[in-house]
């Protein structure tokens, strides 16, 4: 028996050997992984982002060499913390609030430790990387933005938060994404695709030889250059105009659908969101709630559109056949509707046809031509809904399927609105008869007003609006040369037009006639109210204007809203006429107009919204205030358009 | 003509598995040196060519003599152990070498041979019985002495010579000897993984139990109790030995087995660093020279006490069982072998030289793959260092010398 002992020992404690060399190399997965995490590098290889040009060709958005501080938390050793707060010029705190964030990510994998730094800090800190072991440079290429303007166009570039990374295996910590704008909706074709080597590293984190030689290597691919619909001239322009304002304004090339201008105020200089003063300022841009500077209001801004309604009123009962060019109203400043109810009007007053109805925007003459068309048919739920059908066919009351990250549906009510808002039916044309002057239960945002004229215009189509005019080497979408055919007969139109050129020449808009350029145009005014202190009060009217131009061979389509500008005529169409000047001849006749313009500022009628006091940092001097990354200033190539007109 | 008889009787199973695991084990010393500036595998097969010569002396020299020369061996073997004292080197916190210019020698590879010698002859000597206390102590005193010298310069090797009671199990020593060794290490892991009161708490409910299951002519409250302290004196001096005479390093490494302590950067490495590159081979392994732990140089003393990790890493399980297996064919087939000698001295001997095999291989792979602790035990015909390559040649080969010469005796 003795003689066994030795024996069985050496088979028990082999097979014991073999059990855990089985556990460890078969069953259990996690040391293949440790193990590439271990000795594999991988080393991203950033392309340089796409150029953005508007549609001359102009360069907007060009890049710039960053230096991002990466940190891999595992392999700090021997660091003279003070000597690195001293040279980087961060706090301590900081130091510390960053490499515990670094080391929550992963103690082994690099996290950015400062991002962005320009040329010279850069150098500074690479003389010095020998002494900070576990942090090294990750070169990145940044904006470096030509202009300072069409910040809500662009958008701008920033790091991948958490959510991203969990959803989309492409982007890694640290790495940059578009946000908003064309840098978020064409974030594929401006990003380009990075590129991976992988490399095989010893325990000192060396590099000693590519993994499975490069088997597994990519190639970095450029991101595509761009050309956006966007003529800077008359962007840049807008922009200026807007400054001490709050209100959006779209341009549409009719015949196209392409946008030629997207302004949004208050906006900021794109060049502020790029460095390392990006995170302050954003924060201040996106804390301030009451002026909202990255809400693009040429997008978002829903406001029931007001007279400029009345357009699509006339034409729906002209192709309903219940008015005629001839059909007359008698309008006593305004009219009874139903008993008791009286619907007021500014206009002159007596008996009015058609065009004289349009160009002195009579509410009396729309009122009844609306409730004419409800009550064409038996059933009003019926009625509205053909109504409705014919509104929408000018792309209203619907997402617009534009190439911009954000949008708003608007409202074009139809028999479902009613149902919910008179769950026990009975309601007549009386009670929506406001419709038929753009209020009631109808809202619209500027660029689907800027594409109603341009509908308009074209008599009776429109394209989709888009902003993209090439991709390098890419066709754009097929989408945007789709006709859309309105459901209104085209000889409608000619009527309504004449009616709106009149508006020039003897309506709301007399006064901001251009001469030698025919404008057709609406004023339209939008009633507000807002809580402060806890009541309802009334601020002053948002000013509406939509105009196109020239009547007959129509460039230019266009809507501006101006928040709590007052009368339609008063800001919004005197902007409409200088930036259809400005685009059609290049330069202002008007000079008194547009300085008046310039001048004008609504601040007081902002302040009692509350709010300004963050807000005025950035709206007092709109583009100069928040300081400027000085590097992206001396590195962007001189530019006349930075003269602001201030 | 006594050459010849060498050739026709050496057990030739034995060499061909003692040529592969050195081919295999300077291959993956050469995989395992392309990682370092060192140019160890060069250096390996300057040893293993110096094996040649060794083993034809070995086998030239007489059968005999080993017998007749067992006790001089053995007592140069304790003078050269001795004299590490005064002339020994440090390397790596261990007083284990000698050193002539630019090789080492490190004469405790050699004793274990001369101390499986030594006892061997005190077996074969007289008709020797361990049942009596005189020579039981006797036959300790002769493994004593190599571990009293060889404990201050490395604890761990010592435990090597605990292999030498399994053998003399085998020749009659009394099982108690076993069962106290086996209830020692319980005892020792327990009182290191819980808190000492613990363990006495346990040993006594345990002493209890037995007492009151036995029947009532065995119940032997003195006794008992006298088992009862010793188990605590026992504990005790543990938990002192433990905090107070072992070195940090030596604690460290029981602890990290014992999942006390996690410091992989530390300590903890080597064992972390081994498990991660055996744990990546996989069933295959990553292929030879492919083995991305192994070229980054991740797991120190890769070519030395860890070179198995090579083996895991880029043979994967199935390298790992082959290598396995050859060793574990190796122990039985000198086990056989031992078994159908003539004379008692070449079966102690053979059961000795099994013995140290084993245990250096158990122990070994043990603390690689992570269950055992750290402790600085070649490979044995794998690992590299020449000391070590020769001391296990001359080891095997006196023993094949041994078997070969049996059929001469006759």
């Amino acid at each position: 028996m003795r003689k066994l002992l030795l024996p069985s020992i050496i088979i028990v404690a082999a097979s014991l050997l073999l059990i855990r060399i089985f556990y460890l190399q078969v069953i259990n997965d996690t040391f293949k992984l440790k193990s590439e995490n271990n000795a594999i590098k991988i080393k991203y290889e950033y392309p340089e982002r796409g150029y953005i040009y508007d549609r001359h060709g102009k360069l907007l958005v060009a890049n710039q060499a960053s230096y991002d501080i990466m940190v891999i938390p595992r392999e700090i050793k021997n660091l003279d913390t003070l000597e690195l707060c001293q040279l980087l010029d961060i706090s301590k705190e900081e130091f510390l609030k960053k490499i515990a964030k670094a080391k929550v990510y992963s103690p082994r994998l690099p996290s950015v430790f400062l991002p962005q730094l320009n040329k010279s800090e850069y150098a500074a800190f690479q003389e010095k990387i020998r002494k900070f072991e576990g942090f090294y440079v990750q070169k990145r290429s940044l904006r470096d933005y030509e202009v300072d303007f069409g910040a809500n166009i662009f958008g701008f570039i920033t790091q991948v938060n958490d959510g991203i990374i969990k959803s989309n295996s492409y982007y890694k910590s640290g790495d940059l994404i578009g946000k908003q704008g064309v840098e978020q909706y064409y974030e594929d074709i401006l990003r380009g695709v990075k590129g991976v080597k992988y490399f095989l590293k010893d325990k000192y984190n060396r590099e000693i030889g590519s993994y499975k030689n490069g088997k597994y290597d990519t190639i970095a691919v450029q991101g595509e250059d761009i050309n956006l619909t966007i003529d800077a001239e008359i962007q840049r322009y807008g922009e200026q105009l807007m400054i001490n304002k709050r209100g959006g304004i779209v341009a549409i090339e009719p015949k196209t659908g392409e946008i030629l201008a997207l302004v949004t105020a208050p906006s900021y200089d794109p060049g502020i969101l790029v460095g390392r003063q990006r995170s302050k300022n954003y924060t201040l841009l996106y804390n301030d709630s009451i002026a909202k500077p990255l809400y693009d209001r040429g997008l978002l801004a829903e406001y029931p559109p007001g007279s400029p309604f009345k357009i699509l009123t006339g034409l729906v009962a002209l192709q309903e056949g219940v008015i005629d060019e001839n059909f007359t109203v008698f309008c006593r400043h305004g009219f009874s509707y139903a008993r008791g109810r009286f619907m007021r009007c500014h206009c002159h007053g007596g008996a009015l046809q058609l065009h004289r109805g349009i160009y002195e925007s009579c509410n009396a003459y729309f009122g009844t031509a609306y409730m004419k068309t409800i009550n064409k048919y038996v059933k009003p739920s019926y009625a509205v809904d053909v109504w409705s059908s014919h509104v929408k066919s000018f792309g209203l009351g619907q997402y617009m399927g534009y190439d911009l990250p954000t949008g708003r549906k608007g409202s074009i009510p139809t028999s479902k609105t009613y149902k919910r808002i008179y769950p026990n039916g009975g309601w007549r044309s009386t009670a929506i008869v406001s419709n038929s002057i753009g209020q009631g239960e109808v809202l619209a945002t500027p660029i689907q007003l800027a594409n109603m004229m341009a509908t308009i215009a074209n008599k009776g189509y429109y394209y989709t609006p888009h902003i993209i005019k090439k991709i390098k080497g890419e066709k754009i979408d097929p989408k945007f040369k789709i006709k859309h055919e309105t459901t209104i007969d085209k000889k409608y139109f000619e009527p309504i037009i004449s009616g709106l050129f009149d508006v020039y020449n003897l309506g709301t808009a007399r006064g901001l006639k251009v001469d030698g350029i025919d404008i057709c145009g609406k004023t339209g005014t939008a009633e507000n109210f807002a809580r402060i202190d806890g009541k309802k009060v009334q601020l002053e009217d948002h000013s509406i204007f939509v105009a196109f131009a020239p009547k007959d061979n129509p460039k230019i389509a266009i809507a501006v809203l101006v928040e709590n500008g007052g009368f339609g005529a008063t800001i919004a169409g005197p902007i409409a006429s200088l930036m259809i000047e400005k685009y059609l001849r290049k330069k202002i006749t008007r000079t008194d107009l547009e300085k008046r313009i310039l001048e004008k500022s609504l601040r007081s009628e902002y302040a009692k919204l509350g709010g300004m006091a963050e807000a005025s940092s950035i709206e007092t001097t709109p583009k100069d205030s928040v300081s400027k990354y000085k590097e992206v200033k001396t590195n962007s190539a001189v530019d006349t358009t930075k003269k602001k007109i201030n | 003509m006594k050459n010849q008889s060498v050739k026709k009787n050496i057990d030739w199973i034995c060499v061909i598995i003692y040529s592969t695991l050195v081919i295999m084990g300077w291959l993956n010393i050469f995989s395992s040196s392309l990682s370092s500036t060192e140019d160890t595998y060069q250096k390996q097969l300057i040893f293993i060519a110096f094996t040649i010569p060794l083993i034809f002396v070995i086998l030239a020299v007489d059968g005999k003599f080993y017998e007749k020369y067992a006790s001089v061996i053995y007592v140069v073997g304790l003078l050269s152990l001795a004299g590490l004292f005064v002339f020994g080197k440090t390397i790596k916190g261990q007083t284990n070498w000698y050193s002539f210019g630019s090789f080492g020698v490190q004469p405790s590879e050699f004793v274990k041979t001369a101390t499986a010698l030594a006892i061997a002859k005190y077996m074969s000597d007289s008709q020797i019985n361990l049942k009596d206390t005189n020579k039981q102590i006797q036959v300790l005193a002769i493994l004593g002495l190599p571990i009293l010298l060889i404990v201050p310069h490395d604890p761990g090797s010592a435990l090597i010579y605990t292999i030498f009671l399994i053998v003399l199990y085998r020749e009659g020593l009394p099982a108690w000897y076993i069962w106290t060794g086996f209830i020692a290490i319980t005892l020792f892991i327990f009182t290191l993984v819980f808190e000492p009161q613990y363990v006495i708490l346990m040993a006594l409910i345990a002493i209890i139990i037995v007492y009151w299951r036995s029947r009532l002519a065995n119940r032997n409250i003195i006794a008992s109790g006298i088992i009862f302290t010793l188990i605590s004196g026992f504990v005790l001096s543990v938990n002192y030995v433990f905090e107070n005479v072992f070195k940090q390093h030596h604690r460290d490494r029981f602890n990290i087995l014992l999942g006390k302590s996690v410091d992989l950067k530390g300590i903890g490495y080597n064992t972390n660093q081994s498990e991660i590159a055996i744990g990546s081979g996989g069933w295959f392994g990553k292929g030879f020279l492919e083995g991305t732990q192994t070229k980054g140089g991740f797991v120190p003393e890769q070519h030395t006490d860890y070179i198995f990790t090579t083996v895991g890493e880029e043979w994967g399980f199935v390298g790992s069982l082959v290598v396995i297996a050859l060793f574990v064919t190796l122990f039985l087939r000198i086990i056989f072998l031992a078994e159908r000698q003539k004379t008692k001295f070449s079966r102690v001997y053979g059961y000795c030289c099994a013995g140290i095999l084993f245990i250096h291989f158990f122990v070994n792979i043990a603390m690689v793959i992570g269950i055992f602790p750290t402790i600085g035990v070649p490979l044995p015909f794998f690992s590299y260092g020449g000391s070590g390559l020769w001391g296990f040649t001359i080891l095997l080969f006196i023993f094949l010398k041994m078997d070969a010469n049996k059929v001469n005796e006759w």
